[in-house]
């Protein structure tokens, strides 16, 4: 009886366990800071979780490591860089309109120009190493060479500071807590983005399809669908999520440059493995911890800070080798 | 009409480096169940993944109601009206009953609805959890929707792996029944290592071993020699 009952809350039971373990830190720090850290923990976990839902799906559904994703984050980073300096006009305006409608602007060309990318890398190279992961490693670590390569090409081989629309600088003052305004939009981003993605899978015919792919992809076919197809499509949507990722990353930290991929590929590894793979939930659920125990352990102990994931995540390999959520949710 | 539906030729199947069938040929007629049997091991999973387009032979001709479907990818071979169901099941666990057959229609029309009310009728347990998680069904239930859904679709040619796997007497009885009513509807080829169920709802039958197919003939037949029995399915006295 109480067997049925810890598995029907399982993952209810996770998520509230985490929670209590991120209380733990009020202990250690004064309630104000420990908000204004929880807010950064929040919007850094939102970027990671949208880098890490891309990973997630692809290699949950297609059974493929896509080292390529933080190249094509950087890409998304850049394509928003030259967005905003094309409309720096809108950038710069004291309108709340204007900026939002450069941030738009700069979404929609960084995630379709990155997820164009996806497809052809899909296409090209992806297709031909189905079912071999050492081959997969080896080819998208060189399509990031040559992708990373192709941006100190296009914009030269310099860090560049990213410019902010003026709406996202700045804080606000809520009780003497300082908040900073681009984070609330970092969160906003990731829970509409994860809104959408939950919509699509739970809801649409095509979400399902994915869903029953990651769970056993010979039975789709088997089925009559036509899973190449839905490998490319969700290639697609995965790389423009990561484009979304690096933008949303370049205005947090105010800088692009050519190889920023590569560190938040590995935070966004981590935070697959601590998920699960092929969960979606289990993404946004990994890149919260991942965010929040970075900042509240870099705050109390600072040296700590870099190596505070891996150890969460050997943790929780340890009680659930599968990670968190199974695939599919 | 007593045509072959499905006509393999000297199929030969390799797995890595293994070579697993080493020329299957036979044929599945219409208005009739076909029984693949042998022991463990033989190749009967290997043949239906192969015909299904799953493990493509090296060589060899499949003919599936006169076009040449050998080659061509699972989902168009699905698409042409052949529907499958693992020794596993494939059961979507995460998804439920209902999310199943949507994945499971390639159309949204009467023909299907209609097609899954039938269904419905004949595996009254679907109905029931609806709205379940599939991985939440026993075992003959799972089997249920394993079979049903591949039957939504308008499909001419069923392959079954070994549905009585695992199940209760009681359960494969039903299993018998229903398959003896979908055979009504559409060609079966049937996988089945218990020679009750394979004598109560085969026409004819093949055995495999080692890859090949070493006898066929008329069900009515197999039941009857003991001899053939013992050598390749290791049944010692007949149970009638
Ligand atoms: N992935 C694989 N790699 C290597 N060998 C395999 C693989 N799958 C199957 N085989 C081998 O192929 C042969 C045929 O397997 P198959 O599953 O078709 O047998 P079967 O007749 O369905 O047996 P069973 O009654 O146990 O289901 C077996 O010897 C098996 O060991
Ligand atoms: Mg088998």
């Amino acid at each position: 009886m109480t067997e049925t009952i810890l598995k029907r809350w399982d993952n209810e039971l996770v998520i509230a366990g985490i929670a209590v373990l991120l209380l733990l830190p009020l202990f250690g720090m004064p309630p104000k800071t420990y908000l204004t850290l929880t807010i950064a923990g929040l919007a850094m976990g939102m970027l990671l979780f949208l880098v890490a839902s891309g990973v997630s799906i692809i290699l949950g559904l297609m059974d493929v490591l896509n080292f390529a994703h933080g190249a094509l984050f950087a890409w998304g980073a850049y394509v928003g860089f030259s967005t905003f300096k094309l409309l720096e006009k809108w950038v710069q305006a004291d309108s709340v309109l204007l900026n939002f409608g450069a941030f738009a602007a700069a979404i929609i060309c960084a995630m379709t120009v990155v997820a164009v990318l996806g497809m052809v890398l899909e296409r090209v190279i992806v297709r031909r190493v189905y079912g071999n992961h050492l081959f997969q490693i080896l080819i998208t670590f060189g399509a990031t060479i040559v992708l990373v390569e192709m941006i100190r090409v296009i914009w030269g081989p310099n860090d560049d500071v990213m410019s902010v629309p003026l709406t996202f600088q700045g804080n606000w003052d809520v009780f003497d807590v300082i908040i900073d305004r681009y984070r609330i939009i970092c969160i906003l981003i990731g829970a509409l983005v994860f809104g959408a993605v939950q919509l699509i899978l739970k809801k649409t015919k095509l979400g399902l399809i994915v869903r029953a792919g990651v769970e056993n992809r010979d039975m789709v076919q088997a089925m009559g669908h036509n899973i190449f197809l839905l490998f490319t499509g969700v290639f697609a949507v995965g790389a423009g999520l990561a484009a979304l990722g690096g933008l949303a990353m370049s205005i947090f930290s105010l800088q692009v440059y050519p190889d920023m991929g590569s560190t938040y590929l590995l935070f966004a590894f981590i935070v697959v493995i601590i998920g699960g793979l092929g969960s979606v939930t289990g993404s946004l659920v990994g890149a919260l911890i991942v965010g929040l125990s970075y900042n509240y352990v870099a705050y109390l102990v600072p040296w700590a800070a870099a190596g505070v994931n891996i150890i969460i995540m050997i943790i929780i390999l340890l009680i659930r080798p599968k990670g968190l959520f199974t695939a599919g949710k | 009409m007593n045509d072959a539906v499905l006509k393999a030729d000297n199929l030969q199947t390799y797995i890595g480096h293994h070579h697993i069938l080493q020329g299957i040929s036979f044929e599945a007629r219409a208005d009739a169940v076909t029984v693949l049997i042998g022991r463990n091991g033989a190749g009967k999973s290997t043949t239906l993944k192969t015909l299904m387009g799953l493990l493509p032979p090296s060589e060899g001709v499949i003919v599936y109601n006169g076009m040449n479907i050998q080659g061509k990818r699972p989902y168009e071979i699905a698409r042409m009206g052949i529907g499958y169901v693992p020794e596993d099941m494939g059961i979507f666990a995460d998804l439920t009953v209902e999310e199943n057959f949507k994945v499971a229609k390639l159309k949204e029309d009467e023909a299907t609805a209609g097609r899954l009310d039938r269904i419905l009728e004949l595996f009254g347990a679907l109905g029931k959890f609806w709205h379940a998680p599939a991985g939440n069904l026993s075992g003959g239930q799972k089997q249920m929707l394993a079979i049903g859904r591949a039957m939504v679709n308008n499909i001419s040619l069923l392959l079954i792996d070994e549905p009585s796997k695992g199940l209760a007497p009681i359960i494969v009885e039903a299993l018998i029944e229903a398959i003896n009513q979908i055979k009504e509807e559409c060609v079966v080829v049937l996988v089945e290592q218990n020679f009750y169920m394979a004598s109560a709802v085969g026409d004819y039958f093949h055995i495999l071993d080692d890859g090949r197919i070493v006898h066929s003939g008329r069900m009515e037949a197999l039941v009857d020699d003991e001899e053939l029995k013992s050598r390749y399915l290791g049944i010692s006295k007949s149970k009638s």
